[in-house]
């Protein structure tokens, strides 16, 4: 009780000016601080730029440029500091940035690429389907993409992306821009098989466009994608560099062949013969390249088909 | 008090150079920090109303001078702001603790809106997006970053002198 009613000493709080002093002085004081700015906003407005706050303006600040230069000064290797360390980060972010960039780029222009290889594909087959020998084809070729190319010397087929659903049957012939590539093996739904000219099993009766004389292509059974023109008598006559099409008919006889005539299939770049062969050896370079075909044209032909045993 | 005018005026000269030279070029996430203004802030909560709206029409005026703009612009906004903020100081958030966070945060804001009605109103190019949403943000955080650095000077700066302790009777 005695420590409450004895006198307790306190330090007296700090006493500002504006603090203690009344509202009219501090609306009066703020209302002319802002007069102020209002009528110097004003008149800098209004007046030339030569006017009187112009002229303060342009002294004023003149007197505060050797104080800017001084602290531009001290500051300037802090600022080349900070600048070093913010183009470090800058630069790290945009390196990520460009090598995305690239990697966008690249892919981009892969695709560019490619279509640009599938549009001068698909124009070379146009320019196919357009030939007057394919006038009674035109309407029934069939443009397909080959979906897998041989896998092996001892494969000689591929697949390609049309089948039966587009009006490809079984023995139509597939030929590209370069010539004759075989035939359809098999004729699923939306697939189909097409054995290739480097395959045994295929024949193909041809000519010699020059001198007409007719043969059989096959294979040659070596490694390589070699043709040779069989059954060329030694009474013909067919020389190194002469160009080999299909005949369009069945050799020796005159039933159709399933190969439309005059599609060019390679050129004779060896003529040989022996005493003991009756006929001619004849090896032809086939036009096309077995191994990277990409878009192929069926001569799908809507005339039945000789049955085949 | 003409020690603490003349102090104000010192440190808002020497933070108003800073401003124009160095700080205002350190750009952060889009936004730059606004010493003038958080010390202004620091000033105006601790020195009371008139003192903040006179400190903010000089450094208003200091700003306008160094970055040749229109004399009253910078003045009329910051002697707003600090009358503003002192009356806040004087009243509401006296002894607060959170007082200088909420007021430069709060200040910040109403600046940036501030300074974009008067470019409208004077018809100066002026991008809402870019002041409101790709810059302030950033402002936001470095004001506030630099709060408690400026706020602890402005402290030290505007000790009151030792003197013997009035004594009052209370009881």
């Amino acid at each position: 009780m005695a420590a409450l009613g004895s006198p307790v000493r306190r330090a007296v709080a700090p006493r500002y000016s504006s603090r203690t002093s009344g509202p009219l002085r501090r609306r009066l004081v703020v209302g002319l601080l802002v007069l102020a700015s209002l009528t110097m906003i004003t008149v800098y407005f209004r007046e030339s730029p030569n006017g009187v706050l112009h002229d303060f303006q342009s002294a004023s600040s003149s007197a505060l440029r050797p104080f800017e230069i001084a602290a531009s000064r001290v500051a300037r290797p802090f600022e080349d500091a900070y600048g070093w360390t913010a183009d470090l980060f800058h630069a790290k972010s945009e390196n990520e940035k460009l090598r995305q960039q690239v990697k966008d780029l690249t892919q981009q222009a892969i695709q560019r690429t490619e279509a640009i290889e599938q549009r001068n594909a698909f124009r070379r087959l146009l320019k196919v389907q357009r030939l007057p020998a394919y006038e009674d084809l035109a309407n029934t070729m069939v443009t397909a993409e080959v979906v897998s190319n041989p896998v092996s010397q001892f494969d000689q087929t591929m697949v390609i992306a049309a089948g039966r659903d587009h009006g490809i049957r079984v023995h139509d012939a597939v030929i590209t821009d370069r010539g004759l590539v075989g035939q359809v093996s098999k004729a699923l739904r939306d697939t189909a098989l097409v054995t290739l000219l480097t395959d045994p099993k295929i024949a193909v009766t041809a000519k010699d466009s020059r001198t007409g004389a007719i043969g059989i292509v096959q294979h040659s059974q070596g490694a390589e994608d070699l043709l040779f023109l069989d059954r060329v008598g030694k009474d013909k006559r067919v020389d190194r560099g002469d160009l080999v099409v299909t005949a369009g008919k069945q050799s020796g006889k005159q039933l159709s062949s399933f190969y439309p005539r005059s599609i060019p299939i390679g050129r004779v770049t060896k003529v040989g013969q022996t005493d003991v062969d009756p006929y001619q050896d004849v090896q032809v370079m086939p036009f096309v390249d077995f191994t990277s075909l990409d878009y192929v044209l069926v001569l799908a032909s809507k005339t039945p088909r000789p049955n085949m045993p | 008090m003409t020690l603490s005018i003349a102090k104000a005026a010192a440190l808002f000269f020497v933070v108003a150079i800073l401003q124009v030279t160095i700080v205002a070029s350190i750009g952060i996430l889009g936004g730059s920090p606004d010493l003038v203004l958080v010390t202004l802030v620091a000033v105006a909560l601790t020195q009371g109303s008139i003192f903040g709206a006179v400190s903010g029409f000089w450094a208003g005026l200091l700003i306008d001078i160094a970055r040749l703009g229109t004399l009253g612009f910078t003045s009329l906004l910051l002697t707003l702001a600090g009358f503003w903020i002192g009356r806040y100081g004087e009243t509401t958030g006296r002894d607060r603790a959170h007082a200088p966070v909420l007021s430069v945060a709060v200040v910040t804001v109403l600046y940036a809106l501030g300074t974009l009605v008067m470019r409208f109103l004077l018809r100066e190019p002026a991008s809402a997006k870019v002041a409101l949403v790709d810059e302030l943000p950033a402002t936001i955080a470095l004001n506030l970053l630099l709060t408690f650095p400026v706020f602890a000077l402005v402290r030290w700066l505007f000790k009151p002198a030792q003197r013997s302790p009035e004594v009052e009777f209370v009881g």
